[in-house]
């Protein structure tokens, strides 16, 4: 397959670009695999990607039930980050960052990765201080983090409202700024290409309905598109993990949940950088195209409805112009919504299950865009080794059982509060 | 926006609720008695059933009342509620009595 780049942009531009092949194949299913993906998300195709590149294994197959990129990696607000506190998540992330860094010269795919800094606002003296303690942590980890007081955020974004006249005073604010945002199908699209040109077989419409197995271990997928043998299946289904799961018997301390997202119509830019508003929760920023991208809260109860409630957009919004009075104006072009899979930490699980051969990718929470490369690299480690990689092994599953849970908030075992 | 049929005050607007999780999620009844594996379980996993799933709300901005509800978590729609009845009862008898020990 050809390679991107302004030559083969020039050389197609002179027969009016009619030459461009497919990014991927459209492949029938095999009878057997080496290794089984469940899910065509950013997740599932960065799995397979870093399987062929890192480990060499290519006789592999993506399963998605729909297209790919069309579960929550296409519907994200793309925040980029690895501001976290707690050791088992910030070097995890921090890698994640790393890699974020070269990863449309390695996919040779223009991920749009733009490292617009990403800021946490603070309202208090006492939110400051805990933006702090996160920050050194971070620095302790080799992370950047810096801390704003109000007259710098008065300067780091000037469209915002940071007079001490408003409902909520800004008091300053903690700047990650290597964050930033990328454009999220071209994520899942340079991973599918690459992975594809590989040798992995990417298979669309192909739903997964049943696990089957003996007691030695898995055996092989059942799917709407016939029986297909494997002794690793690695699953990355995000808000399905648990029905997933359940059909090898497996419970997980995961909810499903509705997140959702808006964006207005598009202007100028006047937003250059990520702002959010955790004390009242909104995050913002404004996309290429101009539109500012934004959301909040998960709704807060169980749902698989991919759709939520006015309350919560009236909500975001409501937070929108209270840092942007001059926003007020502007009309929201579209909503939408994601299946979240929460866990009873707010952290992810990446690992190994009761069941032989079955791995678990997933409990992404709101946070799992960001996490799409280091995600797809620990999980091929996995899936190809039978253990976790160093960076994913406070993230296993059993942490439930034996009490290290990864709980970044403090918030105790309630999914709907992380 | 759910609308949920509060058995004490009629049908109210979602926002006036909040969310109380699964409420087929029983705790052990003598937590000193289960081992840890059997506790963990009750505290971490979920069956997160989607369709008719069973799950606590408390009418916090009307009568205070724990409700079980039953919604469909597909399509949003309450399926039945009803007040939350002995178990929480009791409950509430029990910090009463704390509280006028104290
Ligand atoms: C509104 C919203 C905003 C968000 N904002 C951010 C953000 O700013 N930053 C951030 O880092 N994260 C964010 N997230 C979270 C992030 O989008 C996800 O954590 C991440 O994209 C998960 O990727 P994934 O590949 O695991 O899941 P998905 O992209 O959901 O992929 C899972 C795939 O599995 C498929 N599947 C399910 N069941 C089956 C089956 N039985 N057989 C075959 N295939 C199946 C689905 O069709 C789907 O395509 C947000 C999420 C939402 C919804
Ligand atoms: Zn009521």
């Amino acid at each position: 397959m050809s390679k991107y780049s302004l030559t083969s942009l020039i050389r197609h531009g002179l027969t009016g670009h009619r030459g461009w092949k497919p990014a991927w194949r459209h492949p029938e299913p095999k009878a057997e695999y080496d290794a089984v993906i469940v899910g065509g998300g950013g997740h599932g195709l960065a799995t397979a990607y870093y399987l062929a590149k890192n480990h060499g294994t290519t006789n592999i197959a993506v399963l998605e039930k729909g297209w790919l990129g069309g579960g929550n990696t296409g519907r994200n607000t793309t925040i980029v980050r690895s501001n976290y506190l707690l050791d088992g998540n910030a070097k995890f992330y921090e890698h994640g960052m790393k890699l974020w860094e070269g990863l449309s010269q390695d996919l040779n795919y223009n991920v749009m990765f733009s490292q617009r800094g990403v800021l946490n606002l603070a309202h208090s003296k006492g939110q400051l201080e805990t933006f702090r303690r996160r920050g050194n942590a971070m620095r302790l980890n080799g992370i950047d983090a810096e801390i704003l007081n109000r007259d710098d955020v008065a300067k780091f974004v000037p469209a915002m409202d940071t007079s001490p006249n408003t409902r909520f005073p800004i008091e300053g604010g903690l700047l990650q700024p290597r964050g930033g945002s990328a454009r999220h199908d071209a994520v899942a699209w340079g991973y599918a290409r690459s992975a594809d040109q590989r040798g992995v077989d990417i298979i669309q419409n192909c739903e997964v309905t049943g696990i089957r197995r003996d007691q030695n271990g898995v055996l092989g997928v059942e799917t709407s598109r016939g029986y297909i043998a494997t002794k690793k299946i690695g699953l990355a289904v995000a808000g399905h993990s648990s029905q997933l799961a359940a059909m090898a018997d497996v419970r997980l301390p995961i909810e499903s949940h509705v997140l959702q997202a808006m964006v207005s119509e598009p202007v100028k830019p006047v937003l250059d950088t990520v702002v959010t508003f955790g004390a009242a929760h909104l995050y913002v920023s404004q996309s290429d195209k101009g539109e500012l991208v934004m959301g909040g809260d998960i709704d807060g109860y169980n749902s698989f409805a991919q759709r939520g409630s006015l309350a919560v957009i009236e909500h975001v919004t409501t937070c929108l112009v209270a840092l942007f009075p001059q926003f007020s104006r502007l009309r929201i072009l579209r909503t939408w919504g994601g299946i979240m899979d929460m866990t009873t930490d707010g952290s992810p699980i990446i690992g190994t299950t009761p069941v032989p051969g079955l791995f678990l990718n997933g409990g992404w929470c709101y946070g799992g865009f960001k996490a799409t490369p280091a995600s797809g690299w620990v999980f091929a480690h996995t899936l190809a080794t039978g253990q976790p990689h160093a960076l994913n092994a406070e993230l296993s599953l059993d942490r439930f059982h034996t009490g290290r849970v990864l709980d970044e908030k403090g918030a105790g075992p309630y999914p709907w509060l992380h | 926006m759910i609308l949920i049929t509060c058995p004490h005050c009629g049908p109210r607007q979602e926002s006036e609720f909040t969310y109380g999780g699964d409420g087929a999620n029983a705790r052990p009844a003598a937590p000193e008695d289960v081992d840890d594996a059997a506790w963990i379980d009750y505290l971490h996993l979920r069956d997160n059933h989607k369709g008719p799933h069973d799950e606590l709300w408390q009418h916090v901005q009307g009568c205070r009342r724990w409700l079980q509800v039953r919604r469909d978590v597909v399509t949003h729609q309450v399926i039945s509620c009803h007040v939350l009845s002995a178990d929480i009862a009791d409950l509430a008898d029990s910090a009463d009595m704390v509280e006028g020990e104290r």
